[in-house]
């Protein structure tokens, strides 16, 4: 061993760069610089337009405060029906969400009824719920129906895909100890598979009814029904007091139903 | 009766699992077969009630051909057939009850399966069986709320439940510990012969397959290499089935240890 | 066997006891009320419900086939949804962090920063992005600003929640061992707290901009930019092959982000 020696240069020490390749780092960086440049520019800004906001911001925060319960009756009557969508759309949601999540499991499924289950969770998944809205809204007219059957698929979307995830997890040697007692297909899926999921299904279903409750609030501002059109209605209609006061209650309501529904699922676990 | 002919189980396109089987199983015997893991004691075991499915041969119960059953005859024939697992494959979240009635699905329709309606002679049955392994308390019990023992004991009812003309156990004393092991095996050949059943145990344990049963089967790659009762079971047949592998030498030789308490009251 | 049947009555056995059998029945009895009830009293026209299935299928039949001519302007669409999305959720990581280090028990300076913290965190997370965005189109107008303003306003409570919780999970020691050595406030932060939130920081920006990019998919619907808006004029001018080419890009869309979203995670965790 020799000491070291005292006249060398001397040590330095950096430390090691996150991505090792100094072409790729500065790259990134480059990239992201050009992605900024190109996204700005591309996008229309009216900045006319947006140089107003301040004061309109001032008159709309200004004309929304205090905000105006007066009218309790209309908002009364738009959570109610979005309580009412929401409780008929997961119940629907849930329901339909089961078969669909055994189609859409790899395990209990043949192939052509796997991919066909996959398929429709993938699509209800794809479409942000407005947008399932406005498309019931065209089918069947304004009105709560049209929600129901956006939140629907909405619910059978998320419920579908957790509980097939769920169902590809089981602990597969009891299905084969019902197979081997010679139950058939349901049976063998009412007993060896719907008990293992069952903690998972009630939980999501409790998340879910929550969810829509959230999103029965928006798919309103479409005219699927519930506060969401009262809402919608207000600002049309520059009424920001009252607008704010429906703002003030969702937030209350959905701050209210979560804590609620994250009571019962820690409840049921 | 049980009558196996150049049975043949390959995996795609691997070395076959099984070759050329041929396997007979007359009267009320209990049966072991011992093997190295992957010598195709499980693959054997599932092939008889086609949990897997065998590639060639034949298989009859009874006069039955079990291989090219399908649909409601294979289910027909599967209830005749009582199987004990490894694991135990309870349902872990029903209670114990449920689980032992479990085992007449292949009796009753659908409805009944999911009300719970059975009929009450299938009630009666389990309540007797298990009060015959010492489980009858349990009834109500989840069935994840029971000790490793218990369990199988659980998973024994559920196949006699179907009364099976054959019981098929794939290690069922693997998850246990050596006592437990020692009297779910007792219990296994007590059973055989008060319902003169043949009983068809996997297992490692070399020293309880001497102990429990009348005659032992060593499979070796798939191909059987022994077959006879437990005083011809030599060192030699045994190197010849674990390919020389030293075992301990209590393990063949050790008179596992007679019971201390009564086989059906070991509840803790 | 034990052999004393008919010695005995009939034995039977019931799955639950009779409490268990009143709490079932109890909340059995509360749903189906809960549902006559909603079913009752929502304010749904029967016969349009019988008709609905009709109705849709028509809707359907209109669509088809997709009318590819307008492929180009969607495509722009679909781009600038995109960089919504994107810039959305870069900007709002510099919103989201300082919020999550005062949100969170652990680092937060003072109590008064925590409760703040957490006020911010829910205020944003209880407002829909479709509300937000509501909001933030009657101050700046109609555009693409209003939409990166609702998206950015709706992800800094997610990512501000989901960093705060990562803040304080984190290992206590190196936090002590730096504060041992001297070290300022910020060196500690650079040196304990970054290296340990960091996996999770990726992680749940990553998850945010996946979602980001379905909900900027409706932006347009309220006018604030995005695909949205040439749904919108679809609809409104009964352009349904139209309508289905958006639908199908949007699939392709969110897909595609998802492909992303899967090989990000891939490479950064």
């Amino acid at each position: 061993m020799t000491p070291p020696d005292p006249v060398g240069a001397p040590r330095t020490w950096r430390k090691p760069p996150f991505i090792a390749s100094p072409l790729l780092r500065y790259g990134l960086w480059l990239a992201i610089l050009v992605y900024l440049v190109w996204a700005f520019g591309s996008l229309p800004f009216n900045w006319e337009r947006i140089s107003e906001g301040l004061p309109r911001a001032a008159r709309i925060f200004g004309g929304g405060f205090p905000p105006s319960f007066e009218r309790s009756e209309l908002l009364l009557t738009g959570f109610k029906e979005s309580f009412q969508i929401a409780i008929l759309a997961t119940l629907l949601g849930v329901a339909l969400s089961i078969p669909f999540a055994v189609m859409a499991a790899k395990n209990v499924a043949p192939k052509p009824i796997y991919l066909l289950g996959r398929a429709v969770i993938i699509v209800s998944r794809s479409f942000h719920p407005v947008i399932v809205a406005i498309l019931f809204v065209a089918a069947v007219g304004f009105g709560p129906l049209a929600g129901i059957l956006t939140l629907t698929i909405y619910s059978i979307g998320f419920v579908g895909k957790l509980l097939a995830e769920e169902i590809e997890e089981i602990d597969w040697g009891q299905v084969e100890a019902m197979k081997a007692a010679g139950a058939g297909y349901l049976a063998t899926l009412v007993y060896a598979v719907f008990p293992q999921i069952l903690p998972r299904q009630v939980g999501l279903s409790m998340y879910q009814l929550d969810s829509n409750l959230r999103a029965s609030a928006v798919v309103g501002i479409v005219g699927a029904g519930g506060i969401g059109g009262t809402l919608m209605n207000a600002f049309g209609r520059y009424d920001y007091d009252f607008a704010f006061a429906i703002l003030l209650t969702i937030i209350a309501v959905i701050l209210v139903s979560e804590g609620i529904s994250g009571w019962v699922r820690k409840k049921i676990w | 009766m049980l009558e196996i002919t150049r049975l043949v189980k390959r995996y795609g396109r691997d070395k076959p699992v099984l070759e050329e089987l041929d396997l007979k199983v007359e009267g009320s015997s209990v049966v072991s077969i011992v093997g190295a893991s992957g010598a195709g004691k499980s693959t054997l075991l599932r092939c008889i009630n086609r949990l897997v499915e065998p590639t060639s041969g034949s298989i009859r119960l009874n006069g039955t051909e079990l291989v090219n059953l399908k649909g409601r005859e294979l289910r027909r024939a599967r209830r005749k057939i009582g199987m004990v697992f490894q694991g135990f494959n309870l349902i872990d979240r029903l209670t114990v009850m449920e689980n032992v009635l479990a085992g007449r699905l292949g009796y009753v329709n659908l409805f009944q399966a999911v009300t719970r309606r059975y009929p009450q002679s299938d009630i009666e049955r389990a309540f007797q069986l298990m009060e015959r392994v010492g489980i009858a308390h349990y009834a109500n019990k989840r069935a994840d709320e029971l000790s490793g023992g218990e369990r199988q004991r659980v998973g024994v009812v559920r196949a006699l439940m179907q009364e099976p003309e054959i019981l098929l156990a794939d290690e069922p004393t693997a998850s246990l510990d050596p006592r437990t092991s020692e009297q779910i095996m007792k219990l296994l050949q007590s059973l055989a012969s008060e319902l003169s059943l043949p009983v068809l145990i996997n297992i490692h344990n070399v020293a309880q397959a001497k102990a429990y049963t009348e005659r032992i089967v060593g499979l070796r790659h798939g191909k059987m290499i022994f077959d006879g009762v437990p005083a011809d079971f030599t060192k030699e047949a045994l190197d010849a089935i674990y390919g020389g592998i030293e075992a301990a030498e209590d393990e063949i030789t050790a008179e596992p240890g007679r019971s201390r308490q009564g086989v059906a009251h070991d509840s803790t | 066997m034990v052999d004393r049947a008919g010695a005995l009555a009939d034995r039977v056995w019931r799955r639950y006891d009779r409490k268990q059998r009143m709490i079932r029945y109890a909340v059995l009895l509360a749903t189906v009320m809960v549902v006559y009830w909603a079913v009752r009293d929502i304010d749904i026209f029967w016969p349009w419900v019988w008709d609905a299935p009709n109705q849709i299928s028509s809707l359907g039949a209109r669509m088809w086939p997709p009318d590819p001519s307008r492929l180009a302007a969607i495509v722009n669409a679909l781009l600038e949804t995109v960089h919504i999305a994107t810039l959305a959720t870069a900007l709002t990581i510099f919103i989201a962090l300082p919020v999550s280090y005062i949100a969170a028990q652990n680092t937060t300076p003072n109590r008064a920063c925590l409760w703040l913290g957490r006020f911010i965190l829910v205020a944003s997370r209880s407002v829909n992005t479709i509300i937000w965005a509501l909001l933030f189109v009657a101050i700046f107008g109609p555009g693409v600003l209003a939409g990166i303003l609702a998206i950015m306003f709706r992800s800094v409570g997610f990512i501000g929640k989901l960093m705060g919780e990562a803040i304080e999970e984190i290992d206590r020691r190196p936090v002590e061992a730096m504060e041992a050595t001297g070290a300022s406030k910020a060196k500690v932060i650079a040196y304990a707290i970054v290296p340990q939130v960091m996996p999770a920081f990726f992680a749940i920006v990553i998850l945010r901009w996946d979602i980001n990019i379905r909900e900027s998919t409706v932006l347009g619907l309220v006018g604030a930019g995005g695909i949205g808006v040439i749904l919108q004029g679809a609809i409104d001018t009964f352009a349904w092959p139209t309508v289905a080419t958006i639908l199908i890009a949007i699939v392709v869309l969110v897909l595609i982000g998802e492909a992303v979203t899967g090989l990000l995670r891939g490479k950064v965790l």
